[in-house]
């Protein structure tokens, strides 16, 4: 995958090692107590490195995708356990599930919003401190603290900036004459969504822009110098010239937006819960409420998120091919 | 002559000082408010007048009390440091420099669990924990959590490894070092600065989750802080004590911002050199 000169030309030893195969170092003279590992055959010596993590990965990620898989297609709740197949009934009741629309088209709605925001706000901000001097490095210091927060902590954060009673927000506002009645953050459907996207771009655009600054280190000097001395101005040179050459990394970029804010939780899990009137249910926490809260209907809830997974891929597949058809 | 030009230089780029640090205020805001409004008077908290830490009083004797929840928060964070970096050093040094039957195939299924989503796991990881006994566990949580943590760390530590030269580790070997002597002693040392990042990482990962323990954790005096803090919230009478919110928000943050100040310019060279070579 990456600095394949190292794994794909062998380097002399290499070869002399791969043929003295289960022979043990008959190229090379055994000395010293420590000749007894390398009888052990070099592919056996690989496995055995890697043994920790294919446990890890068979456990704990195999493992629970077939038995989320037999899950979806079994009656299947949380106290009472796995009492049978009952397929394709999950399914059914999923996809009929009356807050299962209102859900995907206010996760869409969301995705979007943010995507376009918060990777404008990072390509403007990496713009800005693009550039090593002391104050563009305090700068980038500045907007990257946000990203050391946690998600849940940063949401805990807003919830009391938003919050009525300990908000410094609204008294400001009054005070600076820009509205006559508080503000409420979270109170109307619109709001809530607003304030939610407000608190992601403060969280992430630091992240998105280191993203994108490595990107713009990319760009060769010289590219911008040849546009420069053919009379080009700022805004051809960002337009022609910046915008086509960072696009592999604007779409990695979208990607991982795209696909954290189709999966967004902990955010509305702890700003809104929900509300109001569940206006701002996102698909994931659909699928918690399905598992852990009033229903308790795991395998209902395990037939969405497989749902969920192959949107998922099926998007992404279609991501990188559109990625790759434009790099062609 | 030059001293006066840089002058007005200066003066002209006036507004662009103003705008550019109005901007880093606007990202700092929030957590200097939140630091400043936890041990402010305020209605409705612990800390009515006058100065004080009278939020952190409420948060100290919170349900099991932080000093509970902030003990199981390090506990989980740093088992999934340890599983990470312990597994992912092993896995990248096997994937980097050995051949074996099934390499490919178990690197590209280590890095599919970032293409499923967290919720879909996690619903068969809960009943999964159950049936191993690991149901309610912090081990069971730091074991998730170090799943969660794989792709990102095997990648980083196999392009580590590979950027080690090979002569390095032939010499070892050739003076008779076994392979498991050659990383400890020679390639180790070689690769730290990827160790760093993926233990950074895992810890910040580990501290700030919240729907793994949010599922698979649901007795109240073994939850990590983030989940109690948000219970905190609906705990007295209904009423949200937004004082010891803030304060569990500073306690939750003050880690992590610590952390990354020190490590900053470790942090963005080592994700700016392993983005460039991904």
């Amino acid at each position: 995958m990456a600095n394949t000169t190292h794994t794909t030309i062998p380097t002399v030893p290499e070869v002399a090692r791969r043929r003295a195969g289960r022979g043990g170092g008959a190229r090379r003279p055994v000395t010293g107590p420590s000749g007894r590992a390398r009888r052990v055959p070099r592919s056996l010596q690989g496995w055995l490195y890697a043994a920790p993590t294919a446990v890890m990965v068979l456990i704990f990620f195999v493992v629970p995708i077939l038995l989320v898989v037999q899950m979806s297609v079994s009656d299947w709740s949380l106290f009472a356990g796995n009492r049978g197949l009952n397929a394709p009934d999950n399914f059914v009741d999923a996809s009929q599930h009356r807050l299962l629309w209102p859900a995907v088209t206010f996760t869409l709605k969301y995705t979007v919003i943010t995507t376009l925001i918060l990777l404008g706000v990072a390509l403007g901000l990496a713009l800005v401190v693009q550039e090593s001097t002391r104050w563009k490095n305090g700068l980038r210091t500045a907007i990257l603290v946000p990203s050391a927060l946690g998600l849940a902590s940063a949401s805990l954060l807003f919830y009391a900036l938003y919050s009525p009673q300990s908000s410094p927000i609204n008294p400001a506002l009054a005070a600076l004459g820009v509205v006559d009645r508080p503000v409420s953050f979270l109170g109307t459907p619109d709001s809530a969504l607003w304030s939610t996207v407000f608190l992601i771009v403060w969280r992430f655009a630091g992240f998105y822009m280191l993203l994108l600054m490595v990107g713009l280190q990319g760009i060769s000097g010289d590219v911008y110098e040849a546009a420069r001395i053919d009379g080009a101005n700022r805004r051809q040179i960002f337009a022609r010239i910046t915008l086509p050459l960072l696009r592999p990394s604007i779409a990695l970029c979208t990607i991982l937006c795209v696909t954290g804010s189709l999966l967004a939780f902990d955010q509305f899990f702890i700003l809104t819960k929900g509300g109001p009137d569940n206006s701002t249910v996102t698909i994931v926490q659909l699928v918690y409420n399905m598992a852990f809260a009033g229903q308790n209907h795991l395998g209902l809830a395990a037939a969405l998120s497989v749902m969920v997974l192959v949107a998922l891929l099926a998007l992404n597949a279609l991501q990188f091919r559109g990625l790759r058809g434009r790099e062609d | 002559m030059t001293e006066r030009s840089t002058g007005v230089q200066a003066l002209a780029r006036t507004p662009y000082y103003v705008l550019t640090g109005g901007l880093a205020i606007l990202f700092l805001f929030p957590l200097v408010w939140a630091a400043v409004a936890s041990v402010s008077p305020q209605g409705g908290t612990a800390q009515t007048d006058g100065w004080g830490f009278g939020n952190y009083e409420t948060l100290a004797t919170f349900q099991a009390g932080i000093g509970r929840y902030l003990l199981n928060s390090t506990v989980v964070s740093l088992l999934a440091v340890l599983f990470t970096v312990s597994i992912s050093m092993l896995g990248g040094y096997a994937f980097a420099r050995f051949r074996f039957p099934g390499k490919n195939v178990l690197f590209m299924i280590t890095l599919a669990i970032l293409m499923v989503p967290y919720a879909t796991l996690l619903i068969p990881l809960y009943v999964l924990l159950n049936a191993l006994g690991l149901q309610n566990s912090l081990l069971g949580l730091a074991l998730v959590l170090t799943m969660f943590q794989l792709p990102f760390a095997t990648f980083m530590m196999r392009i580590s490894f590979e950027a080690v030269p090979r002569e390095l580790e032939e010499a070892a070997l050739v003076d008779g070092c076994g392979t498991f002597r050659a990383l400890v002693q020679v390639l180790v040392p070689a690769v730290k600065p990827g160790l760093i990042t993926v233990g950074l990482f895992a810890f910040l990962a580990a501290w700030n989750d919240f729907i793994a323990p949010l599922i698979l954790i649901s007795d109240s005096s073994k939850v990590p802080l983030p989940l109690a803090v948000a219970n905190l919230r609906g705990q007295v009478m209904g009423i949200v004590d937004y004082g010891a919110t803030e304060a569990g928000v500073v306690v939750l943050a003050l880690p992590c911002v610590v952390l990354f100040l020190l490590l900053q310019r470790h942090y963005v060279r080592g994700f700016m050199s392993g983005a460039l070579k991904g």
